[in-house]
């Protein structure tokens, strides 16, 4: 199926459901994407040459795993699959598996242009896998944050904010007190700036997303002014050290998966078991069942005896936490410093997750590892010297957002309360 | 002394007295009508029961003993249950989960027991014949089960004394019947209920009581063998009260609206209107009657131009206007009374002046180029406040400090007052006194005579009937049934139901 018969063959319709015209937007963007993909990716590298994906790490039991695959072949191939999906986009037939079949296009997207960057050289896939997983981990507990205090119907703007100044709290009561030490005082941080939304946004009604915004702006102008003034009078301040990789027996030696998940430290694991803790809370347990109903319909709570505002309180600040682990993480792993905003923009990405992720834990993850992905990406396309500007590669977790909460990836709805301060009669 | 009981409740708000020494007790296997227009004071008085006020003076007693309540929680713990008249539900949690919301039965951990609260469900369910599947998502079940929820929401917490406000305002006739026998079956099994209406017929049927109140007092405590209908609303109203809705058989003119397969999206995209055919002509009324929520609101919308069509033609004294805006619709002569009067009826920061001009202030005379004629806008202002009997202190005053009836007769003027060929109004009476639906009738039957062809859209039967020349029964987005003014409330109340009933449109 070509490009040119698959769009003469749809009826555009003056008159559609959102969800049609949605199908049918993507349906072209696929079709373009396939084009592009066989025009450049394909077409783009010599016949015949090879890129080579090492899946192992130095180091591993397991060694010198690798793939090897024709540029050009695994490219075309790709291009004939996206456009195919997007010819079934198109039809607009099965329209709940739009988003899968973008998915799916998308992946390929990138797979092939992974190919495209590493023909003729070789490239290590896993240690970019692994990147992806590390670099994903602010962003999902930036969404985690988000989402715990969104459930509730407060918006939280604030996770930037919350991401630095527990970053900057982490790396001084580290490098004062050790590294457990910092990991306290970045929760706590978490935590405080949590209870600040809650305050302004619930007892004082602020608008919240404008509560959100003065909290980054309190957040990065006090943590410059004190990482000018202090850190750069006192290094010693400035160091506080990491938590090395811990990995796990038996699971860490797996190829691929092994370096992937389980050799980390252990703020990539809690990031893990939040996940897991929040989904488990969220949906199975009375603290859950109360929240969300707080978040849907307060009203409806208060009636049945729920303490609306109390509830509020306790979430946003749990969401706090949340993100003062994140801001641990910033500074107590591998940077193991803290620098003038360090955070630069991850907490938004972060609020960005939360809503790819649909307001869900699980989603939450599956996002950041999106971020994270393009994140890492960017990083080791640097190594490999693609003709691709680095400015653009820079670029691309921004414009992964800006298509991401415009919505491509179709509405998801969020608490129907959300960001309305509750008044009783 | 059991059963609860309220005494001497008084309630101050800042300038308002909304309860004056109020009296009203409900035993055990006792039914309690309590009426009263808007602003009577009932709504005030159970929010004192439910602990959501605290009286300025007066007692909740309960089996002879005094209670204070400081919030719902002990007003449940107390025994005592509402079901609110818009439904206190989580419209994506399922039956079961809205059935346990406040008072969870949980495993360890904290972990929510599923099966227990199913169990529950079934149980009172089965008890009271309510026929309510635990597993259903609130938000795709029609209001009538809906309600049937929040009975056993009070029901599992336990409640001997129940209130349930305004319960059959959102009902069709038929759930409306199946509705009493459960109150009935409450009564049997020795629950006290309190029935808060402004519907006079359910009050004479199901109450053992009817107390009556107006202006914050309780002036009137009657058996319904000893009142009719009548009597009842004089008593609400404080004056006597014409029921009926005074007119002339129709003279229909030439076709002024005319809606070919409309399909209609609501907001989440389903088809709320799902092919509607009809015609209004000039001086007839055409009501469409219907369970709110069968699509009446997106065809409004539709016809007036402020939500977008999927399908079909919408046409105006023969002109194609299914593209247009609502401004281009406006400027062919088309009038239209929202649904929801404070929401898009009118912008309550702003003054009546400001209102009244909302539909004609960008051309002459209150337009002069790029500067406002204020004087001009105000001689309009006051002109139509003194024709259309809008009680305000003045036209600078904000329409928010009017009353219901008086806003609605803001955006009646507004909309009547120029040369109008077709007036779409949506629930025109929905929350009004006696006196102004009298008046807003009677301006609706007035507009017909003058040769206007008036849609009218309401959930409330009675109002349709007393209303219409002719009645489209809207049922799931189509048009189920078209009667003339001859049908009897049973016939079109089945048709609400989507039983045939009419011919088809």
């Amino acid at each position: 199926m070509t490009a040119t018969t698959t769009i003469s063959a749809i009826r555009l319709k003056t008159r559609a459901t959102p969800e049609q015209r949605r199908a049918t937007f993507i349906g072209i963007v696929m079709v373009l994407i396939a084009g592009f993909v066989a025009r450049v990716f394909g077409f783009g590298v010599a016949t015949g040459e090879k890129a080579t994906f090492n899946l192992s790490l130095p180091g591993e039991r397991v060694q010198d795993l690798s793939w090897e695959v024709d540029a050009r072949l695994l490219a075309l191939i790709a291009a004939a699959i996206i456009a195919f999906l997007g010819g079934f986009v198109l039809r607009r037939t099965h329209l709940r598996w739009t988003n899968l079949a973008l998915a799916i296009g998308l992946g390929l997207f990138a797979l092939a242009f992974l190919t495209w960057a590493a023909a003729g050289k070789s490239f290590s896939l896993v240690g970019m896998l692994r990147s992806t997983v590390i670099l994903s981990v602010p962003v999902t507990l930036g969404a985690l944050a988000g989402l715990t205090s969104e459930r509730v119907a407060v918006i939280n703007i604030a996770i930037e904010g919350q991401l630095l100044t527990a970053a900057f709290v982490g790396c001084i009561v580290g490098s004062a007190w050790g590294i457990w030490a910092g990991l306290f005082g970045a929760l706590v941080a978490g935590a405080l700036l949590g209870a600040v939304l809650a305050v302004l946004a619930i007892k004082f009604r602020i608008d919240q997303i404008i509560a959100g915004v003065v909290i980054n702006m309190f957040a990065l102008g006090l943590t410059s002014f004190l990482a000018r003034r202090v850190l750069a009078a006192s290094p010693d301040l400035n160091s506080p050290g990491r938590f090395s990789s811990l990995k796990i027996p038996v699971l860490g030696d797996i190829p691929v998966l092994g370096p992937m998940f389980f050799d980390h430290n252990i703020l990539v694991y809690a990031a893990f078991l939040v996940v897991l803790a929040l989904h488990f809370g969220l949906f199975y347990t009375r603290w859950g069942l109360r929240s969300r109903a707080v978040g849907e319909h307060p009203k409806a709570a208060d009636t049945v005896g729920i303490n609306v505002n109390r509830t509020r309180y306790r979430n946003t600040i749990y969401g706090g936490i949340i993100a003062g682990l994140g801001g641990a993480f910033l500074t107590l792993t591998q940077v193991s410093r803290f620098e003038e905003n360090l955070t630069a923009g991850i907490g938004f990405i972060g609020l960005a997750a939360m809503i790819f992720g649909r307001w869900m834990p699980f989603g939450a993850l599956g996002a950041g590892l999106v971020f994270g992905f393009a994140r890492a990406i960017q990083q080791k396309l640097g190594i490999l010297g693609t003709p691709i500007p680095s400015e653009f590669l820079s670029m691309a977790p921004y414009i992964v957002t800006i298509i991401v909460v415009a919505g491509v990836v179709g509405r998801s709805r969020p608490p129907a309360a959300d960001g309305k301060p509750y008044i009783p009669e | 002394m059991t059963g609860l009981q309220l005494t001497g409740i008084t309630k101050r708000f800042p300038g308002v007295l909304a309860n004056d020494e109020v009296d009203l007790s409900v035993s055990a296997g006792e039914i309690v009508a309590l009426l009263g227009e808007n602003g009577a004071g009932k709504t005030t008085l159970m929010n004192i029961l439910y602990g959501l006020y605290s009286p300025t003076s007066g007692q909740v007693l309960i089996d002879g003993e005094e209670r204070h309540f400081t919030g719902p929680g002990d007003a449940i713990a107390a025994g005592i249950g509402m079901v609110h008249q818009h439904f206190m539900l989580v419209p994506v949690f399922t039956v079961a989960e809205n059935v346990i919301l406040g008072a969870e039965p949980t495993k360890s951990l904290g972990r929510l027991d599923h099966r227990k609260a199913r169990q529950t469900v079934t149980d009172i369910s089965a008890r009271y014949r309510l026929d309510v599947d635990p597993d259903a998502i609130v938000e795709n079940l029609p209001v009538g089960i809906q309600q049937r929820v929040e009975i056993i929401k009070v029901l599992a917490r336990e409640a001997r004394f129940l209130v349930l406000d305004e319960p059959t305002s959102v009902l069709t006739p038929a759930e409306v019947e199946s509705f009493i026998e459960i109150v009935k079956g409450l009564k049997a099994d020795g629950k006290g209920v309190v029935f808060i209406s402004h519907k006079l017929g359910e009050a004479l049927e199901i109450a053992d009581r009817i107390v009556i109140m107006r202006r914050g007092k309780t002036v009137a405590e009657v058996k319904p063998s000893e009142v009719d209908e009548e009597r009842l609303a004089e008593l609400m109203v404080g004056r006597p009260v014409d029921l009926e809705v005074h007119k002339e058989p129709a003279q229909p003119g030439d076709v002024v609206l005319s809606v070919e397969d409309l399909v209609v999206l609501d907001h989440r995209n389903r088809r709320a209107v799902d092919g509607v055919t009809f015609q209004v002509r000039a001086g007839e009324i055409v009501g469409v009657a219907g369970v709110q929520g069968n699509g009446q609101t997106e065809l409004v919308e539709s016809i007036t131009g402020l939500r977008p069509s999927l399908d079909g033609t919408v046409g105006i004294l023969g002109a194609d206007v299914t593209t247009l805006s609502p401004r281009q619709i406006h400027s062919r002569n088309v009038a239209h009374v929202p649904e929801n009067r404070q929401e898009s009826g009118l912008v309550l920061p702003f003054t009546v002046t400001e209102n009244i001009i909302l539909n004609s202030y960008y051309e002459p005379p209150i337009s002069k180029g790029i500067q406002m004629d204020w004087g001009e806008a105000q001689k309009r202002a006051g002109r139509l406040v003194k024709e259309y009997d809008v009680r305000t202190p003045s036209p600078d005053v904000l329409v928010s400090t009017l009353s219901g009836g008086n806003q609605q007769k803001v955006i009646v003027a507004r909309e009547v007052d120029r040369d109008v060929k077709l007036l779409v109004a949506s629930q025109p009476t929905r929350g009004l006194d006696v006196g102004s639906i009298e008046y807003i009738h009677a301006r609706i039957v007035e507009e017909r005579d003058q040769g206007v062809a008036v849609l009218i859209v309401s959930s409330e039967l009675e109002e349709v009937m007393a209303l219409s020349d002719r009645i489209l029964v809207m049922f799931e987005g189509k048009i189920v049934g078209e009667f003339d003014e001859s049908a009897t409330a049973t016939e079109i109340g089945l048709a609400m139901l989507g039983e045939a009933g009419g011919d088809p449109a």
